[in-house]
């Protein structure tokens, strides 16, 4: 990005932005749809007609040491919108000493639905990457969000990633979580953060509906479990060996939902 | 010794009656899972334990200890604990503390509290107002919840294991630069915004505290 060598070495800033609204014909339209630098927002086709699906397309492979990263999704009152992505989203070291941060903003307005559903993030050995993931929802808007992270490439020692869920519902907050692990974290290897472990992920339910009979806790196998939140909410919480299992596990709790 | 330090003794002394020793802090499912069998495991899980439960109970007295809104910081507790066990033992354990504190150092803040919250509200969000009550500052308060976040488990596993208690209390000494730090920036974090105090959580601690719930048989309530 910086060519001169008078200038100093920063990262990339970048930031997209995608909106979505009721269409008025019983769908969601997307007036917004931007992205720059390594960021690619594609339409893509949804299986359900009535709702959006847009896709985080490949050429995030990008948080690199300094780089500041954000995307902002909003889905307003009576939309409903489903975000996935075609890779998962790799953070590399950098030219400079300074973490890199990724920035996840969520917004969904009544009645509103937004499945967030990215490919896993990798933390590579050598890279430091601060990742916020805030969503604020409305009353009555209902949210699928899946978080994964995956620790070193195969066979590699992870680098350091600090991760925090923040999630606030009609105002109050509903949970908020935050993961410190890799090189210089204490204790995160060990008994009661990971035991070794090398994935670890959150599948997050918000539905506020009055529906069936909430998700009772319980353990699913040995190193997961589903734990209804104080509010209109279920989070499965899974730590596994590889992204592969981890991913099995949480799509099982994807089940939850009939929508 | 500083004013204060005689009552910080008081209150973080593990015969205070709050009810603390019926709890492992997640070490019984830890010792079964065989990720505690010995002190050098003990050691780095109650360090895990330490940086992350213990941070986030630790800021939540502290703010607590400096005037926060103690509502505001339960509903904080609530959205930084999404175990249903582990919200559950949080305000058994709360209601129990505030019995004892209320007897010890009585005053309106903790009465107030008490009529809000009457199953209990969350242990440290209590212990930190009893510190406020005591007369102790936010930063004796999160050395008080950093302290008895590894005391607990550290006790725990004695019994648990037959460890020997020697050992068990040299993993807690050579936790305390630790504790000093958790609690240094606990102390620090109290001084802002309640929504920007620290969330740090223990995934396996969460997982396996649902699991130890389950337990038919168990020599520890959590």
């Amino acid at each position: 990005m910086t060519t001169a060598t008078a200038l100093p070495v920063t990262g990339v800033r970048a930031h997209a932005r995608i909106t979505a609204a009721p269409d008025g014909r019983g769908g969601t339209a997307l007036p917004l749809r931007s992205g720059e630098g390594p960021f690619a927002v594609r339409r893509t086709r949804s299986a359900d007609p009535s709702r959006a699906r847009v896709t985080l397309v490949g050429a995030m492979s990008a948080p690199l040491g300094g780089d500041r990263l954000a995307i902002e999704t909003r889905v307003r009152a009576g939309a409903a919108l489903r975000v996935d992505g075609s890779a998962a989203t790799l953070a590399l070291p950098g030219r400079t000493a300074d973490p890199a941060h990724w920035d996840v903003r969520l917004e969904v307005g009544e009645g509103g639905l937004l499945h967030w559903l990215p490919e896993p993030l990798i933390s590579a050995y050598g890279s430091e990457l601060r990742q916020s993931i805030r969503a604020e929802l409305a009353p009555g808007a209902r949210l699928v969000l899946r978080d994964e992270q995956v620790l070193g490439r195969a066979g590699e020692d992870p680098g350091r990633l600090t991760s925090r869920l923040t999630v606030r519902y009609a105002g109050r907050p509903l949970l908020d979580q935050q993961l410190d692990v890799g090189p210089g974290a204490p204790g995160w290897d060990d008994g009661a953060v990971l035991g070794g472990h090398r994935a670890v992920g959150q599948l997050l339910v918000v539905d506020p509906g009055p529906g069936g009979e909430p998700p009772q806790p319980r353990p699913l196998g040995e190193t997961a479990a589903v734990t209804p939140l104080a509010g209109p909410g279920v989070l499965v919480t899974a730590v596994a060996q590889d992204a592969l299992r981890l991913r099995r596990v949480l799509d099982e709790a994807l089940t939850f939902t009939s929508w | 010794m500083r004013s204060g330090a005689a009552t910080l003794l008081v209150l973080a002394d593990g015969r205070f009656p709050a009810g603390g020793h019926a709890h492992s802090g997640g070490a019984e499912a830890a010792v079964k899972a065989g990720r505690i069998r010995d002190a050098a495991s003990l050691h780095r899980f109650c360090e895990g334990r330490l940086h992350t439960a213990g941070l986030t109970a630790a800021a939540l007295a502290a703010a607590a200890a400096a005037g926060a809104d103690p509502l505001a910081l339960d509903e904080a507790a609530d959205a930084r604990t999404p175990s249903p066990a582990l919200r559950r033992t949080a305000r058994r354990l709360g209601r129990q503390m505030m019995r004892a504190a209320r007897s010890t150092w009585p005053g309106p803040d903790l009465d107030a509290l008490a009529a809000a919250r009457p199953k209990g509200a969350h242990q440290p969000v209590v212990l930190g107002l009893t510190a406020r009550s005591a007369g102790l500052t936010p930063l004796d308060a999160a050395h008080a919840a950093a302290y008895e976040n590894v005391s607990g488990p550290a006790t725990a596993v004695v019994r648990l294991l037959g460890l020997d208690p020697f050992d068990a209390t040299a993993v807690l000494a050579r936790l305390a630069p630790g504790m000093e730090e958790v609690a240094r920036r606990a102390g620090e974090a109290a001084r802002g915004p309640v929504e920007d105090l620290p969330a740090a959580s223990a995934p396996l601690l969460e997982i396996t505290t649902e699991q130890h719930a389950a337990w038919p048989v168990r020599l520890f309530a959590s």
